[in-house]
C-alpha cells in the first residue's frame, strides 16, 4: 500500500487528503489552522486522517504540501531584511521601478506608492560593466566590492541579492561578488539574477532576484520545522511543496528558490480540477475557486492548464512561471453597497472577510454580503447538515434590505441582484481567460470548489455557455486533493533575443539539450528514476520588434522534425488565434527554456456505489427559494447518500460537511461513477 | 456637411426600462472591453513609444458617438459634424489630421482609426482608438519639429479616409501612407494594432447586445451617460464656487529662442453649469508649441480632475458635457488657425493639468495638489550605423510626481496614464548607445511636508554619431509648490564631450549632431513640494539622506541639520525657529522667483540664454 498525503494550509482551516494510491480510496479532514506554527495544524490534521483510515504515519510515503507562506511573507512585509548590489548608475533601480503609476488619467493623486521590496538604503551600487552583447566594458571594481559588502553585513541585512545591467548574458561579475560575499557574509544567503532568471529586463530580474532573496529565510525556517516535525511524528516519507506552475518540487530545492512558490496555493485546486476532469472524462474546464474573499479561475484545456510567465503578488509581477490563475475580489464575503453619488448596485472587492464575516455568521458583521443574500434567497439552508452551524437569515433579511431600500426594490430583487453582480465578476475573469485568450467557453465545463464554488457554478456555467456545470467529489477540499495527484516538475530559462532567420538550428537545438540535461539532473538527483523523466521544451516566439511573446510548447522530436520553421507556423496561427491577424515581419526567438517532469501518476478515482438513478434516499427535506422571480419548491439532499447514476431535477441543494451545491430550476444534475454532480440544463 | 450614416435597417432603437442589476452589468462589460483593447495594443504594437510605453488611448462610444468607457473623451462628434462622406457597415475610418476633427487629435503623429459597429443593419456603437506613430516623415526623424512653423513640415496628413470601404480594403492608400514615413514597420504594426483593438471590441459590443437585446443594450448607454449627467451636476454645485476663480502657468519657450507663453483660465458656476473661460492665453506661436484644444478634451480632462479630487468612487464618461461650457479665444495658443505648426504641443497638454489642479484647489486647498504635471520629454536620437543601418529611436521620459494631500510625490515616475519606461537593458541591445546611469536627482523635488519627487539624471552615451532632439519644458519657470512647499527643480540638458567639454543645451532643439562617446545628461523636472517644509519629520530627512534622495544641504531647507547622518535635534530646532521668525505668509502658492527675476538669473542658473519675450502683430 502506498499512501500519498496532500495537505493544504488556509487562512482558516488545514485540509487534508489522504489517498490510498493502488486502491484510489481516499479519506479527508479538515482541523483549524495554527498561523503562529502551521506545523501544529498540520500535526494534528496528520494524526486525525491517519486514525481515520487506519494506518500509521510511518505509512505515508509522500507528503505532499501546497503553502502560502512565501505569499504571505510577501503581501504582509514580513519578509527578510534584503540588501542588493546593483550596477553603477543603477542604484535606484527598485525605487524608479519601470515608471508605472496605476489608474486612469490623474490616478497619480490617490496612488499610495509601495515601498520597494529592497530598501533604498540597503542597495550600493558597484562599478564594473557588461554590454548588451555579453561583454565586459568596465572590470569589476574589487576593492569597491568589499567596501560594499562589509557595509551591507554591518547594516544587519539577511540576505543579500546581486543583480547587475547585462548579467543576464554573462553573470561573471554577479559570480566574483557571490565569491566575495560568502567570505565576507558566510552565513548570509545569496541570490544571483543570473542565476534566477537569466533574462533581459534589469528590472523585473533584479525584482524576481529581491523577491527570491526577501522569502527564502522564512521559507527555509518554515519547510525546516515541518520537516523536523514530521520525522518527529514518525513519518518518514519525501516532502514536496507545490510550485506556482502547478508541478511539486522537494522541499530542499524549495528553500533555494521559493519564488517559484509564490502562487503555490491557488495552484492547488487547479491541479486539484485536472486529476477530477480525467477521472470525470471532462478535458476542458474553467476552474473556478471561490472562497471568503475572492474567486480565482484559471483554464485547463485538454488536461493541461495554461501557464503564464508571470506570477502576480499584491502590487508585485514576479517574473515566475505560474499557472495562469486570474483573481478577482469577489467572494462570499464581498459587501454589497450603493454609492449616494451614482445610485449604482456595487458589489466587492471590499469583504467582510472571516473576522466580521457575513451577517448570516453572527460573528458581529453588519454589512450585506454575497452569503447574506445567497441565504436570504433560500440557497444556504439555515439548518446545515449536522446543525453545528446555524445561520441567522433574520439578521442577513435586514442587512440586504438596507440595499433593496437604497435601490427602491424588493428584498428579494435586491438579493438576486447582488447574486447577479458578484456572477457576473466571477463570469468577467473567465471571459479573461478564455474568450479574450481566443477560446470558445462553449468547449469547457465549469467546476466550481472552495467553500462558495458550487454555489455560483450552475449560474456561471450559464452565463459562460458552458456545461456541465461540475461540483466535484471533496470541493472543500480540492487543493489538498491536487497537492496529492501532480507529479515533479523544473526548469530553466535563458534569454535568446535572435531572429529565426539568422539562427542556426543546430545551435538552439545543442543548447536546447544542454538545458534538458541540467533539468533532468535536478530530478534524478531528487531520486526520480531517468526513465521516468519527461522533457519538454518552450520556446518564446514573437514578429520582431513586439513586446509579447507566445510561448509554445514542443518535445524534442518534433522539433527534430519540423525544425524552427515548425515552430514559427505555429506562432502564426497562434497569433491570428489571439489577435486577429498576422504580420509578414521577422521572428525572433526571445527565450528557451527547458522543462523536466516526473512520472505523471495514474491514480484512479473510487467508484460510487452504483444507485437506481433516484436520489430519493438522499433527500433531507423539502425546501424554498428563489427562482425566476418567485419562492418556488425545492429539495435538500445529503450528498454522503447519493450513489451514482442519480438524477437530482433542479431546483436543488446539495449538502456536505464543507460545501453548499445548488442546482438551478430548469436544469438536472447527475451524480457521476466517482460521485461528481455534472448539471446540464434541461 | 455632417456625416451620412447608411443602415440595412432603419428601424430605431426603442428607449425601454433597464433594471438597474443590468444596468451594472453592461457598465462593467464595456469596462472589460477596454481594458481588452489596451492589452491587445501592448502585446502587437512594436514601436517602443506604444508597446513599451503605452502612448495609445482607446475608447468605446455609443450609436450617437458619445464615450461611454475611454479616457480622452470622444471625439466622434465632432468628427460626425466635419465628416463630408458616408459611414457604412463595413467602414473603417483613418485619420491624423488635427484640423479636420476640431483637434479631438492634437498633432498629425497621433493615428486614429474608428470602427462604426454595426448589428442586423443598424449602428449600434463606436469603438476608437488613436496611437502616437514613432514617425510620419517631414523634417526630422520623430516628425515632431519643434521649429517647424506650418503643419505641412510636420509628415503625412491623413484627413478622414477609409481604409476599408463597405468591407473593401483599400491597399493603395495604405501604401501611399506608409511611403511617407521612416519608420513603415513600425507604423504598419502599429496600425495593424489599433485595428485588432477596435474590433475585438466591436465583437464584445455584438455580444453583449445579442445577450441583453439592442434596445436594452442603447437604452442602458443612454441611462449610463444620465448617471453621470446626475452625479457631476451634485459635484459642481458642492464644489464650484459661483465667484470666479483664476490661474495662469506658462510654457517656458517655443524652441525658437521666445517665452514664456502664457495659458489663463478662469472658472466659475452660472445657472447650474461650470464656465472655463481661457481669455488672456497668450497668442499662438509662429513654432509648433502651439495645442488644437477640442473642447469635448477639455471637459473629459476637468471632468476627471473633479473626481479624482473629490471623489475618486465615480466612473466617466461623456454624459456630463453639457455642463461645462468652455471658451477658447480664436488665433490663440489653444486655437491655432490653419496652418500652424502643431506636432510640440505636449508641452501646452502637460501644462493644462497643472492649471487645472491650481483651479479646482484654490478654495479647497487641502484638495491641492503642487505643480509637476510638467511635461513629458522626449528623447530622439537618429543616424546610420557603421553598419550602414538606420537607426531612430524616440523616448519618452519622467521626473518628479508633485507632493499630494496623500503623501510624497514618487520620484521618476510618469503622471501620464498606463506609460512606462523602457528597459535600459532592451535599449542597449536595440540601439547603439549605452545608458550609464538611470537615477533620480537628490534635493530635486520641491521641500514641503510631503516633498515632491526628484527627477531623473539619465545618462546617454552614444556609441554612433548622429542627430538627437529634445523637447522638454519647465527649465525657465519652475514647477510649482503648495501650502508652504518649494517649488520643484527646474530641467536641465547637458552634453559632455568625449574630450570633456560640457554643452549645456537647449530644451527644446533639432538636428543637434553627436558623435560616438558623447554623453548627454537628459535631467528631468523635480515635483512640486505640499505643506510647509518645516514640519516635515527630521528622522525621513536622515533616511532620505541615507538613500541619497537629499543631501546635506538640501536638508536645510525643511530647517533640518543633518551631521554624519543623524539629525542635531537642537540646531534644527534653532534653524526651524528662525527661518519660520524670518519668512512671511507662505501662502497657498508659491511660483518661485517673478519672471522678471527668473530672467535676470537665466544665464547664470540654468547655462542658458532667457528667452526673449514674444511679440506678436496684432497684440
Amino acid at each position: 500500500m502506498t499512501y500519498r498525503l496532500g495537505v493544504d494550509v488556509g487562512g482558516t482551516f488545514t485540509d487534508l487528503l489522504l489517498f490510498n494510491q493502488s486502491t484510489g480510496a481516499f479519506w479527508r479532514n479538515k482541523t483549524p489552522s495554527t498561523p503562529h506554527d502551521s506545523s501544529e495544524g498540520i500535526l494534528n490534521g496528520v494524526t486525525a486522517i491517519c486514525e481515520k483510515a487506519g494506518i500509521a504515519p510511518s505509512d505515508v510515503e509522500f507528503f505532499l504540501h501546497g503553502t502560502t507562506v512565501a505569499t504571505n511573507a510577501v503581501l504582509e512585509g514580513k519578509g527578510a531584511r534584503v540588501g542588493l548590489i546593483t550596477t553603477d548608475g543603477y542604484r535606484q533601480v527598485m525605487q524608479i521601478a519601470r515608471s508605472f503609476v496605476p489608474g486612469g488619467l490623474a490616478g497619480w493623486i490617490v496612488w499610495p506608492k509601495p515601498v520597494p521590496l529592497a530598501a533604498l538604503e540597503d542597495t550600493i551600487e558597484v562599478r564594473g560593466r557588461m554590454d548588451a552583447q555579453g561583454n565586459e566594458i568596465a572590470p569589476l571594481d574589487e576593492a569597491q566590492v568589499r567596501q560594499a559588502l562589509t557595509t551591507l553585513r554591518d547594516s544587519g541585512i539577511e540576505a543579500l541579492t546581486i543583480s547587475l545591467i547585462n548579467a543576464y548574458l554573462h553573470g561573471a561579475h554577479e559570480a566574483r561578488i557571490a565569491e566575495l560575499a560568502a567570505e565576507i557574509m558566510p552565513d548570509i544567503p545569496l541570490s544571483l539574477s543570473h542565476l534566477v532568471l537569466p533574462e533581459m529586463q534589469e528590472y523585473e530580474r533584479t525584482l524576481t532576484t529581491v523577491a527570491n532573496a526577501a522569502v527564502r529565510p522564512v521559507v527555509g525556517k518554515y519547510v525546516r520545522n515541518l520537516r523536523d516535525r514530521l520525522r518527529g511524528a514518525g513519518m518518514a516519507g519525501s516532502l514536496s511543496l507545490l510550485r506556482s506552475d502547478g508541478g511539486l518540487m522537494s522541499s530542499e530545492k524549495s528553500e533555494e528558490h521559493p519564488v517559484s512558490l509564490l502562487m503555490s496555493g491557488p495552484a492547488g485546486g487547479v491541479t486539484g480540477a485536472i486529476w477530477v476532469g480525467r477521472n470525470a472524462g471532462i478535458r476542458n474546464i474553467l476552474t473556478l475557486d471561490v472562497g471568503g474573499t475572492s474567486t480565482d479561475v484559471a483554464l485547463i484545456e485538454n488536461l493541461e492548464a495554461r501557464r503564464q510567465r508571470t506570477t502576480e503578488v499584491g502590487h508585485l509581477s514576479v517574473r515566475a512561471s505560474a499557472l495562469d490563475v486570474k483573481t478577482v475580489g469577489a467572494g462570499g464575503g464581498s459587501i454589497a453597497y450603493v454609492p449616494e453619488l451614482t445610485g449604482a448596485l456595487r458589489v466587492g472587492p471590499q469583504s467582510a472577510g472571516a473576522v466580521p464575516g457575513p451577517v448570516a455568521y453572527s460573528k458581529g458583521g453588519t454589512l450585506p454580503t454575497v452569503t447574506d443574500a445567497n441565504v436570504v434567497l433560500g440557497y444556504l439552508p439555515e439548518n446545515l447538515l449536522g446543525g453545528t452551524f446555524k445561520l441567522d437569515r433574520e439578521g442577513a433579511k435586514k442587512a440586504v434590505q438596507t440595499i433593496a431600500d437604497a435601490l427602491g426594490i424588493g428584498l428579494m430583487e435586491a438579493a438576486r441582484g447582488i447574486i447577479d453582480i458578484v456572477n457576473e465578476n466571477m463570469f468577467g475573469a473567465l471571459r479573461m481567460i478564455s474568450v479574450q485568450q481566443g477560446y470558445d467557453p462553449r468547449d469547457f465545463a465549469v467546476m466550481g470548489f472552495g467553500g462558495a464554488g458550487p454555489l455560483h457554478v450552475n449560474a456561471v456555467a450559464r452565463l459562460m455557455g458552458s456545461w456541465p456545470a461540475v461540483s466535484p467529489v471533496s470541493p472543500g477540499v480540492l487543493c489538498a486533493l491536487g497537492d496529492a495527484t501532480t507529479r515533479m516538475r523544473t526548469e530553466t530559462a535563458r534569454s535568446f533575443s535572435r531572429r529565426v532567420d539568422q539562427t542556426d538550428e543546430a545551435e538552439v537545438l545543442a543548447l536546447l539539450d544542454d538545458m534538458a540535461a541540467q533539468t533532468r539532473a535536478e530530478l534524478t538527483a531528487e531520486g526520480i528514476a531517468e526513465a521516468d523523466v519527461t522533457s519538454q521544451f518552450e520556446l518564446d516566439i514573437r514578429y520582431e520588434g513586439q513586446a509579447f511573446e507566445v510561448p509554445l510548447s514542443i518535445d524534442a522530436e518534433v522539433l527534430r522534425r519540423d525544425g524552427l520553421q515548425g515552430v514559427t507556423a505555429r506562432f502564426d496561427a497562434e497569433h491570428l488565434r489571439l489577435f486577429t491577424f498576422n504580420m509578414d515581419s521577422a521572428h525572433e526567438l526571445v527565450n528557451l527554456r527547458a522543462v523536466a517532469m516526473g512520472p505523471a501518476l495514474d491514480l484512479p478515482a473510487q467508484k460510487l456505489e452504483a444507485g437506481n438513478g433516484d436520489p430519493v434516499a438522499a433527500k433531507l427535506r423539502d425546501h424554498e427559494l428563489w427562482a425566476d422571480g418567485a419562492m418556488v419548491p425545492a429539495v435538500i439532499y445529503d450528498r454522503a447518500k447519493l450513489r451514482a447514476g442519480d438524477i437530482i431535477p433542479g431546483p436543488a441543494i446539495v449538502t456536505e460537511m464543507d460545501s453548499t451545491t445548488l442546482i438551478e430550476a430548469g436544469c438536472t444534475g447527475a451524480v457521476d461513477a466517482v460521485g461528481n454532480i455534472l448539471i446540464n440544463p434541461n | 456637411m455632417p456625416a451620412q450614416i447608411i443602415q440595412a435597417n432603419q428601424t430605431p432603437f426603442n428607449a425601454v426600462p433597464v433594471d438597474p442589476v443590468t444596468l451594472d452589468i453592461i457598465e462593467n462589460a464595456l469596462r472589460n472591453a477596454r481594458i481588452e483593447m489596451d492589452a491587445t495594443l501592448v502585446r502587437t504594437a512594436m514601436s517602443p513609444g506604444i508597446r513599451e510605453q503605452g502612448d495609445a488611448f482607446p475608447l468605446i462610444a455609443d450609436h450617437t458617438g458619445k464615450m461611454i468607457v475611454g479616457q480622452f473623451g470622444s471625439y466622434i462628434g465632432p468628427f460626425l459634424d466635419g465628416f463630408d462622406g458616408t459611414v457604412e457597415d463595413g467602414d473603417l475610418i483613418f485619420l491624423s489630421d488635427p484640423y479636420s476633427v476640431q483637434g479631438a487629435i492634437s498633432h498629425s503623429n497621433d493615428w486614429l482609426v474608428l470602427l462604426p459597429v454595426f448589428k442586423d443593419g443598424r449602428l449600434i456603437a463606436y469603438t476608437s482608438m488613436f496611437g502616437h506613430q514613432s514617425d510620419i516623415g517631414g523634417m526630422v526623424p520623430g516628425s515632431m519639429p519643434i521649429h517647424a512653423t506650418s503643419i505641412f513640415q510636420e509628415g503625412v496628413r491623413i484627413p478622414p479616409v477609409k481604409i476599408w470601404k463597405q468591407g473593401v480594403y483599400n491597399d493603395d492608400l495604405i501604401r501611399l501612407v506608409m511611403h511617407q514615413t521612416r519608420t513603415p514597420d513600425w507604423c504598419k504594426a502599429d496600425l495593424n494594432a489599433l485595428i485588432a483593438s477596435c474590433r475585438v471590441a466591436a465583437r464584445r459590443v455584438i455580444e453583449m447586445a445579442a445577450r441583453f437585446g439592442d434596445d436594452v443594450f442603447t437604452s442602458a448607454t443612454t441611462l449610463l451617460l444620465e448617471r453621470n449627467h446626475r452625479a457631476m451636476k451634485q459635484l459642481i454645485a458642492s464644489s464650484i464656487s459661483e465667484e470666479p476663480v483664476t490661474f495662469e502657468d506658462y510654457i517656458c519657450d517655443d524652441g525658437m529662442g521666445y517665452g514664456p507663453y502664457k495659458i489663463k483660465c478662469t472658472m466659475w458656476r452660472e445657472n447650474g453649469r461650470v464656465v472655463l473661460d481661457f481669455a488672456g492665453t497668450d497668442p499662438q506661436s509662429r513654432a509648433s508649441i502651439n495645442m488644437l484644444l477640442n473642447e469635448n478634451m477639455m471637459r473629459m480632462f476637468f471632468g476627471i480632475y473633479m473626481i479624482m479630487i473629490f471623489d475618486p468612487q465615480i466612473l466617466f464618461n461623456d454624459g456630463y458635457y453639457d455642463l461645462i461650457d468652455v471658451r477658447i479665444p480664436e488665433g490663440s495658443l489653444l486655437k491655432p488657425k490653419f496652418p500652424a505648426a502643431l506636432s510640440g504641443r505636449t508641452h501646452v497638454l502637460g501644462r493644462l493639468f497643472d492649471i487645472l489642479g491650481g483651479l479646482l484647489g484654490q478654495k479647497t486647498p487641502e484638495f491641492l495638489n503642487a505643480a509637476g504635471f510638467s511635461s513629458s520629454p522626449h528623447l530622439f536620437y537618429a543616424g546610420t550605423d557603421s553598419q550602414g543601418k538606420w537607426f531612430q529611436l524616440f523616448q519618452i521620459g519622467f521626473g518628479g510626481i508633485p507632493g499630494r494631500p496623500l503623501g510624497d510625490g514618487p520620484d521618476g515616475h510618469s503622471l501620464f496614464p498606463g506609460f512606462t519606461n523602457v528597459p535600459n537593458e532592451f535599449l542597449e541591445r536595440y540601439f547603439p548607445l549605452v545608458i550609464e546611469r538611470y537615477e533620480t536627482v537628490a534635493d530635486s523635488g520641491g521641500a514641503g511636508l510631503h516633498r515632491g519627487g526628484n527627477g531623473i539624471d539619465m545618462v546617454y552615451r552614444f556609441l554612433e554619431a548622429g542627430t538627437i532632439a529634445i523637447h522638454d519644458d519647465r527649465w525657465f519657470v519652475p514647477p510649482w509648490g503648495v501650502n508652504g512647499g518649494e517649488p520643484g527643480a527646474r530641467a536641465r540638458k547637458v552634453l559632455i564631450k568625449a574630450d570633456g567639454t560640457q554643452i549645456v543645451v537647449g530644451n527644446k532643439i533639432e538636428d543637434y549632431p553627436v558623435e560616438p562617446g558623447d554623453r548627454l545628461h537628459f535631467i528631468t523636472w523635480g515635483g512640486g513640494g505640499w505643506g510647509d517644509p518645516l514640519d516635515r519629520d527630521p528622522a525621513l530627512l536622515a533616511k532620505e539622506l541615507a538613500q541619497g534622495l537629499v543631501t546635506e544641504q538640501g536638508a536645510l531647507r525643511y530647517g533640518v541639520v543633518l551631521n554624519n547622518g543623524a539629525v542635531d535635534a537642537p540646531a534644527t530646532e534653532a534653524l526651524r525657529a528662525k527661518m519660520r521668525a524670518e519668512r512671511g505668509d507662505t501662502g497657498v502658492f508659491n511660483f518661485g522667483p517673478d519672471l522678471e527675476t527668473l530672467r535676470a538669473n537665466c544665464l547664470a542658473e540654468t547655462g542658458l540664454p532667457a528667452p526673449i519675450p514674444p511679440r506678436w502683430a496684432n497684440a
